[in-house]
């Protein structure tokens, strides 16, 4: 009764072995994530590298080596420390490659995920904004840098108690809406009821011109504004890139092309915050844990609004904000 | 020959059967069925807005009078659908004001509205009475003022936990001036204070008021005005209690709730200082329902409140409790169906928790109409399971979440495959199942085996191959919707399975090992399925086996959806790249 698909002709999934496999970051002599299509095996590709030792989850206790799997797929080099870092969270399809017939060929390869945390806990201090995320490999140009960036910002010591935690995204599943409403009142009641040291979360809100709801961003989970301009790029990118459901087609193709990272580079928005005083002021001219304590509100502005704001502010702050 | 029954007959026999479950049932019996039913279907439920088209849905029944609509899958509660995916009650609402103009209820859940959404249902719909939204975002005061100030028949505007843009209190005063046939009212999701004398007001004249829910910005004083003014209130959520304490405050509190003699439910109580609970105690001995999960009360002053609520079905509340806490509650509380245990510190390192498999163990053994469970804690054991299932073979919902992933018995450090097999086997009208720490394949061909009524199941950090999924696509009968994350597996089991997923409403896999190729295979030979490959960081060229970061997978009459994001892939966008061969840069 079950449509069986697994009759696919192997050609379907046919990689000419003239051509040099890159993996999609266009690094050469890696290959992608091996496949485990649906004969589990793409026999020219060159299973060198770093990728899968590297990317591999593997269950396990922490600093529990798995010596079998190198045995098993002896074509893997040993990875170099940068790779790993750079791939950290791709999995690795040899161990799905395990199909219905055959003998558990992953048994004693159980997913590191304790391993995976063995990295970030190197990395402890340098929770990317929203949080490690687990399942998403970091974007293309920024990968080498703002790892460095924060592992560098992890030594510096930063003592924020949140950031020193590792996260992943959703994980436990609790809603958002009760993590937000605990945070805020955490951080009220922190001295009354633990008596637990610790700086609760610092949520504001961020409201962007044009856009149908605001959010809210912790900044206790970021170090420095490079951080909270990423962040608030990719929560707000949905819609400058017309993805707010009314615009449609429409909106995607007026917008694909543009980023909000050009428009808050650019002219066309600003970066702004309400403080202590009922003021707006532009972001990025006081330090940052001065910034974090007068901060009450965010908003991303159009460039034209903010030019009662102060005009030299406006270009230090856009050095500022370039990477 | 067969004799036909008359239609009128056939109404009338339906008019007796609610469950749309046995409606869709008896549609199919045959077209004159098909027809009678569907012209009688007043309340209609679409678990998944893209399944259907909103047009179909109102041409099919015309005499609809209430609709509920689900919109983003439920791990977009745990921030694992990017904003922007979809779900818009907009097109719904724009083919509803054209074709059903008598509607009157509209329930929404994980779906976007908009102010204009709203401003239309307000206009279109002349006898609208209610509108519950449920996790939903996009809107602000202003689409609720709209709401408040035109339906003059409301009964019912509930914001359950919803992303509001607030921009002020004023939403409040949109209300009819003259008395209002307001039943339920819950805004407490909103931040912003509102005027207690609007808020007084409202509830002078709104005599069949019997559900408040108040939001945080409420003050204690304006609780107790507000409960002098409608102490006929079943349900209440409360304000923000965090005041000074004051001898007068405390005692007014306690009379005003002591007047309240038909409170059944209590919700609310952000901050709530131990002080002040006793001020509670009045209203205990008649509580049903009794939400704590935001107060952060030690475990003493838990005890002294919940032992006087002797007729409690259902409880949430923090790990504040702790075991022995949980102790009271199989002691007090006999009548309980339905605990939750919610994480007072929900981080990954958190390892004090102070609940751990004991507590739900006590509550299991002392609560013989448990049915409901949802459970954190750090760590389980097998026994523990074993014993909750012996002892509670009645449980509907079971939903664990061992904090610490991957984390086996931690007494006999095996995984926990016996212990879930004994709650599939044992826990026979099972409905809805999560499970969670250190799981083999084994685990699941346990629940494929024996979990026949299990309707919704939720893995995380699980399993080791593509046997997990392969026993749970050929195994549970009654499975609508699986939701899946971080587990080894992917392609040879969903292919494989493939029918199964035209028998179900759903299915999430996110970081798993589900190749792009797998997907449009998927997509391509099965058409009535959306395939929806969902990466937020898509590569340039995608190769055949490059892992996808989410695939969400459901059946629907409706085809591809017009509305996706550049982030999310079907292959009715990209239909020149067929599953052929493809020259890899």
């Amino acid at each position: 009764m079950s449509y069986r698909l697994l009759s696919v002709d192997k050609e379907e999934v046919d990689i000419s072995p003239g051509l040099k496999e890159r993996n999609y970051l266009g690094l050469s002599d890696c290959s992608s994530v091996d496949s485990s299509t649906i004969h589990n095996r793409v026999p020219d590709v060159e299973k060198s590298n770093l990728i899968f030792k590297a990317t591999e989850l593997r269950l396990g206790l922490p600093e529990s080596q798995s010596p079998e799997r190198e045995t098993d797929f002896g074509l893997l080099s040993p990875r170099t420390p940068d790779e790993k870092l750079l791939f950290p969270l791709l999995p690795s399809k040899d161990t799905a490659s395990a199909t219905i017939g055959h003998k558990n060929v992953v048994s004693g390869n159980k997913r590191g995920f304790a391993d995976t945390w063995d990295e970030f806990s190197s990395v402890k201090g340098s929770v990317r904004p929203g949080g490690i995320n687990m399942m998403l490999s970091p974007k293309v140009k920024d990968v080498p840098k703002s790892l460095q960036e924060e592992r560098s910002h992890a030594k510096g010591g930063s003592n924020n108690a949140p950031a020193a935690k590792a996260q992943v995204v959703g994980w436990p599943p609790i809603r958002s809406y009760r993590k937000n409403t605990m945070a805020s009142s955490t951080s009220k009641n922190t001295d009354e009821v633990d008596g637990k040291p610790g700086l609760g979360a610092l949520f504001v809100k961020v409201s962007m011109d044009g856009a149908p709801y605001l959010r809210k961003v912790d900044l206790r989970t970021y170090t420095s504004y490079q951080q909270l301009s990423s962040a608030l790029e990719k929560m707000f990118s949905c819609f400058t890139l017309g993805q707010c459901g009314l615009h449609g087609a429409q909106g995607r193709e007026r917008m694909s092309e543009i980023k909000l990272k050009d428009l808050l580079h650019g002219s066309e928005f600003v970066l702004t915050y309400e403080d202590k005083d009922g003021d707006w002021m532009l972001v990025g001219d006081v330090p940052w844990e001065i910034f974090t304590e007068t901060c009450q509100k965010l908003k991303i502005m159009k460039g034209s609004d903010s030019i009662g704001l102060a005009p030299g502010a406006v270009e230090k702050s856009k050095n500022k904000d370039r990477v | 020959m067969a004799l036909r029954l008359p239609s009128k007959v056939l109404e009338h026999i339906l008019s007796f059967i609610d469950s749309n479950e046995d409606r869709n049932s008896v549609s199919l019996v045959c077209k004159s069925w098909f027809e009678t039913e569907r012209k009688t279907r007043k309340r209609v439920f679409v678990g998944n807005c893209y399944a259907v088209s909103p047009a179909a849905v109102a041409r099919r029944f015309p005499e609809m009078r209430s609709l509920t609509l689900k919109g983003k899958p439920h791990f977009a509660d745990y921030n694992l659908v990017p904003d922007g995916w979809g779900g818009y009650a907009c097109p719904w609402v724009d083919a509803l004001a054209a074709k059903s103009p008598s509607l009157e209820e509209i329930r929404l859940k994980r779906m976007v509205v908009t102010d204009e959404c709203l401003e239309k249902i307000a206009a279109s719909f002349k006898d609208f009475k209610v509108l519950v939204l449920t996790s939903c975002e996009g809107f602000s005061t202003d689409g609720i003022a709209a709401i408040a100030s035109t339906c003059r028949n409301l009964r019912v505007l509930e914001l359950r936990e919803c992303i509001v843009e607030d921009l002020g209190g004023d939403w409040l005063s949109y209300f009819p001036k003259t008395s209002t046939s307001l039943v339920s009212l819950d805004f407490s999701c909103l931040d912003s204070e509102v005027k207690i004398s609007d808020l007084e007001r409202l509830v002078s004249r709104s005599p069949n008021l019997k559900s408040l829910k108040l939001n945080p910005a409420v003050t204690l004083d304006g609780l107790v005005s507000i409960l002098s003014r409608a102490p006929q209130l079943t349900e209440l959520g409360t304000g923000s209690f965090a005041a000074e304490l004051k001898p007068e405050a405390f005692s007014k509190l306690s009379k005003a709730f002591s007047n309240c003699k038909q409170l059944q439910s209590l919700s609310g109580l952000w901050d709530v200082l131990p002080e002040y609970l006793p001020a509670l105690y009045s209203v205990c001995p008649g509580l049903i329902s009794l939400n704590l999960s935001y107060a952060t009360v030690r475990m003493p002053d838990l005890v002294e409140l919940l032992r006087r609520c002797s007729k409690l079905q259902k409880l949430w509340v923090m790990d504040l409790i702790e075991d022995k806490g949980l102790e009271a509650v199989a002691t007090y509380c006999k009548e309980l169906r339905e605990l939750r245990v919610f994480p007072s510190e929900p981080d990954l390192d958190a390892t004090n928790i102070p609940v751990t498999e004991q507590g739900l163990v006590y509550v299991s053994k002392g609560c013989r109409k448990l049915e409901s469970v949802l459970y954190f804690c750090v760590q389980f054991t097998n026994a523990a399971l074993i014993t909750i299932a012996r002892k509670r073979p009645n449980l509907k919902c079971f939903r664990l979440c061992v904090i610490e992933p991957f984390a086996p018995d931690y007494k006999t450090n095996e995984p926990l495959d016996k212990g879930f097999k004994a709650i599939a086997e044992g826990c026979k009208d099972l409905r809805r199942l999560s499970v969670s720490g250190l799981l083999s394949d084994k685990a699941f061909k346990y629940i494929g085996k024996h979990a026949k009524k299990v309707r919704m199941l939720s893995i995380a950090f699980a399993g080791d191959s593509d046997l997990m999924l392969h026993h749970l696509l050929s195994g549970c009968e009654s499975l609508k919707k699986l939701e899946i994350r971080d587990c080894p597996f992917g392609d040879t089991a969903l292919l494989e399975n493939a029918a199964k997923l035209e028998t179900m409403r759903s299915l999430w896999m996110s970081s798993c090992f589900v190749s792009f190729g797998a997907c449009k295979l998927l997509s391509q030979k099965m058409p009535r399925l959306n395939v929806e490959v969902i990466d937020e960081h898509p590569p340039k060229t995608r190769p055949e086996s490059s892992p996808v970061e989410r695939i969400y997978i459901y059946r629907t009459v409706a085809g591809p959806r017009m509305d996706t994001p550049e982030f999310v892939w079907t292959l009715h966008k990209n239909p020149e790249i067929g599953v052929s061969r493809l020259a890899i840069k």
